[in-house]
């Protein structure tokens, strides 16, 4: 009996012998190169550590300029609320000190069971709720009790659409303007509807279903401009931006992601700060043969805008297909972060952030314009949590790269060498046909994707919701044909170090460093908001909406809702003179798509292999399609 | 006695033998079904007024290993996997569970595949010769365990997603018409 038992664990000590030194050769293999760490990590703390030194308060600190501030109306027209993209309120009624009464004041249910990822416009005592496919229009009455239906609107999309998205039939927001909200349908409908009564003012078809085209993001409208861009990287699109009147839905321009430079709109206007961003025609040069026409750099995330400079700025989406031994070369312009003029379109400068990008990592994060005192002097400048893993801090007038900070765990670059401009590959984390590369980190939806970062000008920091994921990889050769996906890659992601497969960080921009870490055992998939309350809003993936305090991440209250949040969150002030915080609850998207499609487990690469790193999530929330709505009491 | 025995085995051997050799024989030219998809295929198990059952089509490459690689190389090849990955879904629904929105019958699949399905699934009519529908049917199939072990795919030479078709158990016994929850309005 003893025996057997000695035998039996003398065995386990033999596996756990094993395992070991398996993690030793795994670790040994990452470490045997420099490999770009997060400056500041040990200030990583979870819920129960203390704060850490905040920059003394007076210290130089980041503000949002002027310009491009929204005024505190206690509105909140667009899904960024201001062209800077701060999601900054200046409402301070619900604070650090009363956060702990907030309480359900409505809620309502959106009718659709898909992932909730957009944000709730508020103008006009209104709110306007957007749902996933088919892309519902809510209008919501904030003058009576229990938000009474004003009008809904259904543009009734082509169900077909929902065969060429890629990551679940999300829609990110409305916006609103000159009286009427602005939609875009997952059919390639671009729409503007009158706000008071939901009528139709005009549609427009802007894409095509059988490209593998699709629209998810939200517009912007600057000017008399409708600023719109397509999804599709992963369908073989050529990518694109467009701009239609306001008045008439007419196409002003559309600048392409790759092409000639006459279709990207490319002209005498065009100074890249980087030698490697000029030339002529690169976005058909740096391409073999006509690949460039099915070569992605779509325009599916967000844009901010500049009224000083007159400048939007939007980043490209990752080049097609992700298996790049079918396109040798830059592949310009995916991964790109443009400057343009938004009445004519053309580019001012680009940098291409990703080149001949290697892991999906798609450029499409949210810009975020802010002055910061830099060297002795202001620069105004604008900060990208890129999904490379570097946060960017780059001269919004020129192009020129400040920094490039690690913000999350990156073993598959080695850094950005700030005088060429270039990203630095690892050679070993290189996918190469027919043969497994493992633990790139970060995974293909990066060290954050679309969910969108919020800045206090109180705190002075940049709050961003993210991921920890690696991958595994495997590509094989990838098919074109029309309509349908052009990957040519098996992948399989896991959570990385540590364990804990998403993150709240606070990040300095004047230091270029994190100031406190929130760990989060499911990918942080909401956006993000921060008010003059000092506080932080967001959501996790089983439900929980959660409010932190801005200077030190401790979290002041939490609230479980009915399903995983992967939508942003929004403050406003009722008709009332109340101060309301509201946000969709229901999972889905590509990391929650494992619910939201019913997608089985047992495979790996399930959802671009995102199951493999969710597969606990059927257990911890079921669909859902809510909207909440918190006040204090 | 001894002897006996002998030739017990050397007769079971011999079967066996034959048996293997039944099984190496691959049928490269498997004529696939006349069948197209306007042969009667029925969406529903509610049937009105006094039964009338369809003979359901049988699908020769259900027998045949080689036929069902075959749907494996081209379930790759014409962009399935793009979706439907390797039977997890993702775009599309998980083909390796006990769902099945249009029916599980090869019948019902070559026509999901033939005609497209209203809520993205695109219409291949016209696209991939008739032949190789019926091989991809036979590997979707087997996806979730519908087909007989010594025919189902065994792992391949890519990183391994999931579970062989081989060793996929159905979850239930079938129903060919469970509607899946995630049906979208």
């Amino acid at each position: 009996m003893s025996q057997s038992v000695r035998f039996w664990w003398s065995g386990r000590a033999g596996v756990a012998a094993l395992l070991v030194t398996v993690g030793i050769c795994g670790c040994s293999k990452g470490g045997a190169r420099a490999e770009p760490r997060r400056a500041g990590a040990d200030t990583v703390r979870t819920d129960t550590v203390t704060p850490p030194a905040a920059p003394a308060p007076g210290g130089p600190r980041a503000t949002i300029p002027a310009d491009a501030a929204a005024p505190e109306d206690g509105q909140w027209t667009r899904p960024a609320r201001d062209y800077a993209s701060t999601r900054y309120s200046g409402l301070d009624q619900i604070n650090t000190g009363n956060v702990a009464q907030l309480r359900v004041a409505a809620t309502f249910s959106t009718g659709v069971l898909r992932g909730q990822e957009a944000a709730p416009i508020v103008v006009n005592n209104t709110m306007y709720v957007i749902t996933p496919f088919p892309n519902f229009v809510y209008a919501l009455d904030l003058t009576q009790p229990g938000l009474p239906v004003k009008w809904t609107y259904k543009p009734k999309p082509m169900a077909a659409a929902q065969g060429v998205a890629c990551c679940d039939v999300v829609n990110r927001g409305v916006v609103y303007a000159d009286g009427k909200i602005i939609l875009n349908t997952l059919d390639n409908h671009t729409i503007a509807v009158d706000a008071e009564t939901g009528r139709e003012v005009w549609r427009t078809r802007v894409g095509d279903i059988n490209l593998g085209e699709s629209l998810t993001m939200a517009p912007l409208v600057v000017k008399d401009k409708v600023l719109v861009g397509n999804s599709g990287g992963e369908f073989g699109v050529r990518g694109w931006l467009t701009a239609l009147d306001l008045s008439t839905g007419k196409l002003a321009w559309r600048a392409y992601g790759t092409g000639p430079d006459k279709d990207v709109l490319i002209g005498p206007r065009f100074h890249p700060f980087y030698a490697k961003d000029r030339g002529t025609d690169l976005g058909v040069a740096t391409w073999p043969g006509d690949m460039w026409k099915i070569g992605g750099g779509g325009a599916w995330g967000w844009i901010s805008y500049d009224p000083a400079l007159d400048l939007v700025y939007y980043g490209t989406s990752n080049p097609g297909p992700w298996n790049p031994a079918q396109r040798p070369g830059d592949n310009k312009w995916t991964i790109t972060l443009f400057a343009r003029d938004p009445d004519t379109g053309e580019a001012v400068w680009a940098y291409q952030i990703t080149p001949h990008d290697l892991h999906d990592y798609d450029g499409i994060n949210e810009s975020v314009l802010l002055d910061v005192p830099w060297h002795g002097q202001v620069r105004h400048v604008l900060l990208r949590p890129e999904r490379n893993g570097y946060l960017y801090m780059i001269d919004r007038a020129t192009g020129e790269v400040l920094y490039a900070n690690p913000f999350g765990y990156i073993n598959s670059t080695t850094g950005v060498d700030l005088r060429t401009g270039r990203l630095q590959y690892a050679a070993d984390k290189e996918p190469e046909l027919g043969k497994v590369v493992r633990d790139i980190c970060p995974a293909a939806p990066g060290v954050k994707d679309w969910q969108p970062s919020s800045f206090s000008p109180r705190t002075g920091y940049l709050y961003i919701p993210h991921q920890n994921l690696c991958m595994d990889v495997e590509s094989v050769e990838a098919s074109y044909v029309a309509g349908t996906p052009f990957v040519g890659m098996n992948v399989k992601m896991k959570a990385g170090p540590g364990g804990h497969r998403g993150e709240l960080t606070a990040w300095d921009p004047v230091g270029g460093k994190p100031v406190w870490i929130v760990k989060e055992d499911l990918p942080v998939w909401s956006g993000t908001v921060a008010t003059a309350g000092d506080l932080v809003f967001y959501g996790t993936m089983d439900g929980w909406f959660k409010a932190l305090d801005a200077r030190t991440g401790r979290e002041l209250w939490k609230f479980k809702t009915g399903s995983g949040i992967i939508g942003q969150p929004v403050t406003y002030r009722g008709p009332d003179g109340k101060q309301y915080v509201a946000v969709l609850s229901g999972v889905g998207g590509w990391s929650g798509g494992i619910v939201a499609g019913d997608l089985d487990a047992r495979d790996s690469s399930a959802a671009l292999g995102f199951v493999n790193a969710m597969k606990d999530l059927p257990a911890r929330s079921t669909k859902g399609g809510t909207l909440y709505v918190f006040a204090l009491p | 006695m001894m002897g006996r025995k002998l030739r017990g085995a050397v007769a079971l051997a011999a079967a066996l033998a034959a048996l293997g050799c039944q099984r190496e024989t691959r049928r490269f030219r498997e004529s696939p079904p006349a069948a197209t998809s306007e042969t009667a295929v029925s969406m529903s198990e509610l049937v009105p007024g006094p039964k009338t059952r369809d003979l359901p089509i049988r699908n020769p490459y259900e027998r045949n290993a080689y036929a069902v690689s075959e749907g494996e190389r081209l379930f790759n090849a014409y962009n399935c996997s793009g979706c439907h990955s390797h039977g997890g879904g993702g775009i599309g629904p998980a083909l390796m569970d006990d769902q099945w929105i249009y029916g599980s019958d090869p019948e019902n699949i070559f026509s999901t595949i033939v005609e497209g399905r209203p809520n993205g699934m695109p219409t291949f009519r016209g696209k991939i010769p008739n032949y190789q529908v019926w091989q991809i049917v036979a590997y979707v199939r087997s996806l979730s365990g519908l087909l007989p072990k010594d025919i189902a795919p065994a792992r391949d030479d890519h990183m391994v997603a999931g579970p062989e078709p081989q060793r996929t158990e159905p979850l239930r016994p079938k129903h060919a018409f469970t509607p899946a929850a995630a049906e979208h309005p």
